[in-house]
């Protein structure tokens, strides 16, 4: 049962064939089983998840269903979720309960969807790897001895060991395509502005995009079309109409061309995912998609752009914990002041990883330094904006590797925050430059799954899920289910 | 040594939303603490904020109002501090470009010369928290009600030289943003409130001083005294062979003093950037035609039109047209009563002020209508009470006796105009007062006041006066 997709789920639930509490126990079985050992989950709510399962089953009863009536998914512990803890990863909201939903959990929730718990992930999303987590690291459900990559990487296990059959993700680097890659799972980050951020904590709110980790773009489709849309609490959410995805990626394909960065090809990418996804083209190729060599002449600049604009954002994003209104409070002596108040609640509270980077963003954005680090890299987002808009105007996707190499191992790269930072070296030009992305499986390297990247212009979600759905269905990549 | 004062004000003018800039909770003051701050208020993970229309609206106002430019986009940034009742650990602002810029007053000084100040720009942001230290033994409380409320920030040129120049100036704005409608002006809650930059330099000098930053001024009386105070310490720190230093100061009212802040609060790098929860604000041409047309008429254009319509002296005029509210009121009576313009203005600005002033009320809240003064008015004109008559009349109005027919019925204050009258009044007293007669028959022409009172107190101030003056004149063979 857990190795169907939601759209055969809900299918399923429709016809009567299982019960959507039939579903949640199943799922929250599975968690039970599995989770000690991947750590995917911070916290399971099953009371919620039986409840919400037995109230869809009385709609599906009276004939009532929507979109996903009963279907179970897990949400990255980066939305607030009323009345259930929503620690962001960190020690810092470990006593934090949200008085409120996301507008992502609400549509989701509206649409019928069950919540099974809430997933690990990177201390407030800061990491490629899941190993900034105050929760511990997840494991790759491929091998347990490697990362599942980061920062969703509990949404990305979860539902690469079919813990939940989808799960919520954002993503502002790469945080929903790098762990979908190293996962072997299809991962979407929209458009920015596609889906509302309201109830997302934020890290860097000129990147970061909500989006789904799901074991197909199919399935992705119908999430999104749930999720997306504007939403007037968040001032950034697009004004446009959401299309039906969850039709048009069955529609039958069209002529496309899929432009190919040669540069991405080069010396960084491991030799073994290279083939794979030589092979992967090769296959769109043969679906009747055009190839054609392109260049995108200052993505090279991506990384150190993106580690000046997220970091100087986050470090005023993240200002607001202070342990004065919620959130981690120190033990504090009479007589000590108001800084040591703020010293001891924040240096308590937030990781080495996340104190790095407020470190950092607060270094770009100081006096004497604001003009040569942040203006600066506003300036080279612009060039990578502009790299994609000109190749957009010969090509419909721009396809690539999602990842330099397949998983690496715990605690591999932890030492050397640079090495960490490129691995997210293909992923970060479509958050600079605000556009759709997904990442799907295409290939096994050394026994774990390699991801294939598509890039396309503006508000392209429909036409980005419906390549991926057309490949899925010549390919079983993405079928492909870990051994435990 | 002659010493020029330069000084430029940073203005705070809360805007009269019914809701706050970026969230949608209540801007009502005076609620129990914090039960007024949403989520988004209170900074809480994942919110976002959203900016309400109308404070743009009431920006562009103060814009044209003002002749400043107003910005097609205008960004807004954020300012990045810790404070406990700065929820978010910073305010969201506008830095470089903000929504209007380059405008001008012209304020009328006491010697009736006019000093035009600059507007360098006015910005909007939100207000933080307050911050309560008294009220808890060794804790300090956070009260986030006003957290989020909208501001504008109004900022001058260093264009004041006087103390009373900046208060004329203060004046002028607190006027203008009650005309606007964009500020209830209430600064006992703290609705409008200013920032003094003050320097000194010697006269003809051409560099500007080093300036300090007196904060939180809220009335126009402290923004006088801090400056006059701030000028002074500054002039003996110099001459005393000292240098001022660039700093924050607070004036405190009690001991007449000025003393810096401290250090911590305001050594500060900002780290201002662009907020990337909010888009730029645009604004288009449609937009600015609607709210100019929106546009009342404003202090000086009605101040012209007194002078011009009603043939008003300047004083006046100015006194009238400070308070929309309070020109208002004078208008309709004017229109009103048969009186002149000139009469009802200094009924209005005589005893009406002088009533509300005692009573501590707003026009508003007059107990007398301009009806009514116009109504009591008419009863001057046509000689059925006198002017001293009437103003016992009004304070019988105020006090609510009745209407103003009622009041001079019930009291008899009808006055006595017919001659035969007052002629027999007139040969009582001439009859009763032999020796002052033979005073004014000897030349001593004051002494007629004298008898002319003596009538009035015998006809119990009815008697018309003037009339009363002839018939003694012409009794004594005077006329």
């Amino acid at each position: 049962m857990h190795t169907r997709t939601l759209a055969q789920l809900a299918g399923d639930l429709r016809a009567r064939r299982v019960s959507a509490t039939e579903l949640a126990r199943h799922f929250l079985a599975r968690i039970e089983r599995c989770d000690e050992t991947l750590n995917a989950f911070i916290t399971v709510t099953a009371e919620q998840a039986l409840a919400q399962a037995a109230a869809a089953d009385r709609r599906l009863a009276k004939g009532e269903a929507t979109l996903l009536t009963g279907i179970p998914l897990a949400h990255k512990d980066i939305f607030c979720t009323a009345g259930v803890k929503t620690s962001c990863g960190s020690r810092m909201l470990e006593n934090f309960v949200a008085p409120y939903d996301a507008t992502v959990v609400e549509r989701l929730q509206n649409a019928g969807a069950v919540m099974l718990g809430k997933t690990n992930m990177d201390e407030f999303a800061m990491g490629s790897s899941n190993e900034t987590s105050f929760y511990g690291p997840v494991r790759n459900p491929w091998n347990h001895a490697l990362v599942p990559g980061g920062s969703s990487g509990g949404s990305a296990a979860a539902v690469a060991a079919r813990l939940a059959p989808a799960a919520t993700g954002t993503d502002t680097g790469g945080s929903i395509r790098q762990p979908a890659a190293l996962s072997g799972i299809t991962g979407i980050k929209p458009t920015y502005g596609r889906v509302s951020r309201y109830g997302m904590i934020a890290f860097a709110s000129s990147l970061d995009q909500a989006g789904v980790l799901t074991q197909s773009a199919e399935d992705a489709a119908l999430l999104l079309e749930a999720m997306a849309g504007f939403d007037e609490r968040d001032s950034t959410s697009l004004d446009e109409p959401v299309p039906r995805y969850s039709q048009i990626v069955g529609e039958p394909w069209d002529d496309i061309t899929i432009g190919v960065p040669e540069s991405f090809f080069d010396q960084g990418l491991d030799a073994d995912n290279a083939k794979a996804l030589r092979a992967a083209l090769a296959e769109l190729e043969k679906l009747g998609a055009k190839l054609k060599s392109i260049e995108l002449p200052n993505i090279h600049l991506s990384v150190p752009a993106y580690y000046v604009v997220a970091p100087a954002e986050a470090s005023s994003n993240l200002s607001r914990f202070d342990g004065v209104r919620f959130g981690h409070r120190a033990e504090l002596a009479t007589g000590e002041d108001l800084t040591t108040f703020y010293m001891r609640n924040r240096g308590e509270g937030f990781g080495a990883e996340v104190k790095r980077r407020i470190l950092t963003g607060t270094y770009v954005l100081s006096a004497g330094y604001f003009d040569a680090y942040y203006l600066q890299a506003q300036k080279v987002r612009k060039l990578i904006s502009d790299d994609f808009t000109r190749a957009f105007r010969e090509v419909d996707f721009v396809a690539g590797p999602t990842t330099p190499s397949p998983a690496f191992g715990l605690g591999q790269k932890t030492s050397d925050p640079i090495e960490m930072y490129l691995n997210d070296i293909y992923t970060i030009g479509a958050n600079l430059a605000g556009l759709p992305a997904m990442s799907m499986p295409c290939g096994f390297v050394r026994d774990l799954p390699v991801g294939l990247q598509l890039v396309a212009p503006p508000l392209a979600e429909a036409q980005l899920l419906k390549v991926g759905h057309h490949f899925q269905q010549a390919t079983d990549w993405h079928q492909r289910v870990p051994a435990s | 040594m002659d010493w020029e004062i330069v000084i430029g004000l940073e203005i705070h003018s809360q805007l009269a939303t019914k809701a706050k800039i970026f969230s949608g909770a209540s801007t009502t003051y005076g609620a129990a603490p914090n039960s007024q701050a949403s989520l988004v208020d209170l900074g809480y993970p994942g919110v976002l904020p959203v900016l309400n229309a109308e404070a743009v609206t009431m920006a562009v106002k103060f814009g044209l109002a003002t002749n400043c430019e107003i910005a097609r986009r205008s960004v807004f940034a954020r300012k990045n501090y810790f404070y406990p009742d700065l929820p978010k650990g910073y305010q969201i602002s506008q830095y470089e470009l903000p929504i209007v810029h380059g405008g001008r007053v012209d304020v009328v000084l006491e010697d009736g010369s006019t000093r035009t100040v600059e507007i360098v720009r006015a910005h909007l942001e939100e207000d933080a928290g307050k911050s309560l230290h008294e009220d808890f033994a060794g804790m300090s409380g956070i009260d986030l009600n006003r957290a989020g409320t909208g501001l504008l920030e109004i900022v001058s040129a260093p264009d004041l030289r006087s103390a009373a120049e900046a208060g004329a100036y203060m004046r002028k704005i607190h006027a203008l943003v009650r005309y606007l409608e964009i500020c209830d002006g209430n600064m006992q809650e703290g609705s409008f409130r200013c920032d003094a930059n003050v320097s000194v330099r010697r006269r003809g000098e051409a560099k500007l001083g080093t300036r300090t930053e007196l904060k939180n001024l809220n009335s126009f009386r402290f923004v006088e005294k801090a400056i006059e105070i701030e000028a002074a310490r500054q002039i003996e720190l110099i001459e005393g062979g000292g240098r001022v230093v660039q700093e924050t100061r607070l004036f405190d009212p009690d001991r007449e003093e000025t003393r810096p802040m401290r250090s911590k609060e305001e050594a500060n790098d900002y780290r201002y950037f662009p907020d990337p929860d909010l888009l730029p604000v645009t604004i288009d041409e449609q937009l600015i035609a609607r709210v100019r047309a929106s546009l009342p008429e404003l202090p000086d254009q009605k101040r012209e039109r007194f002078v011009r319509d009603y043939a008003l002296p300047a004083y006046d005029a100015g006194v009238l047209t400070v308070e929309r509210p309070l020109a208002d009121y004078f208008e309709t009576v004017a229109k009103a009563t048969k009186a002149t313009p000139k009469i009802a203005a200094n009924w209005v600005m005589g005893e009406l002020a002088g009533a509300l002033n005692r009573d501590g009320l707003g026009v508003g809240a007059a107990r007398v209508s301009a009806a009514t003064l116009a109504a009591l008015l008419d009863k001057i004109t046509s000689g059925t009470i006198s002017g001293k008559i009437a103003k016992e009349v009004f304070e019988a109005l105020w006090s609510g006796e009745g209407t103003v027919d009622e009041i001079i019925e019930k009291r008899g204050l009808v006055q006595i105009s017919d001659s035969a009258s007052i002629d027999k009044l007139v040969a009582e007293v001439i009859a009763a007062n032999a020796a002052q007669v033979e005073q004014f028959r000897a030349g001593k022409q004051q002494v007629l006041g004298f008898l002319v009172g003596q009538v009035m107190k015998a006809s119990r101030g009815k008697a018309n006066p003037q009339q009363v003056n002839d018939a003694l004149r012409k009794q004594l063979g005077a006329a």
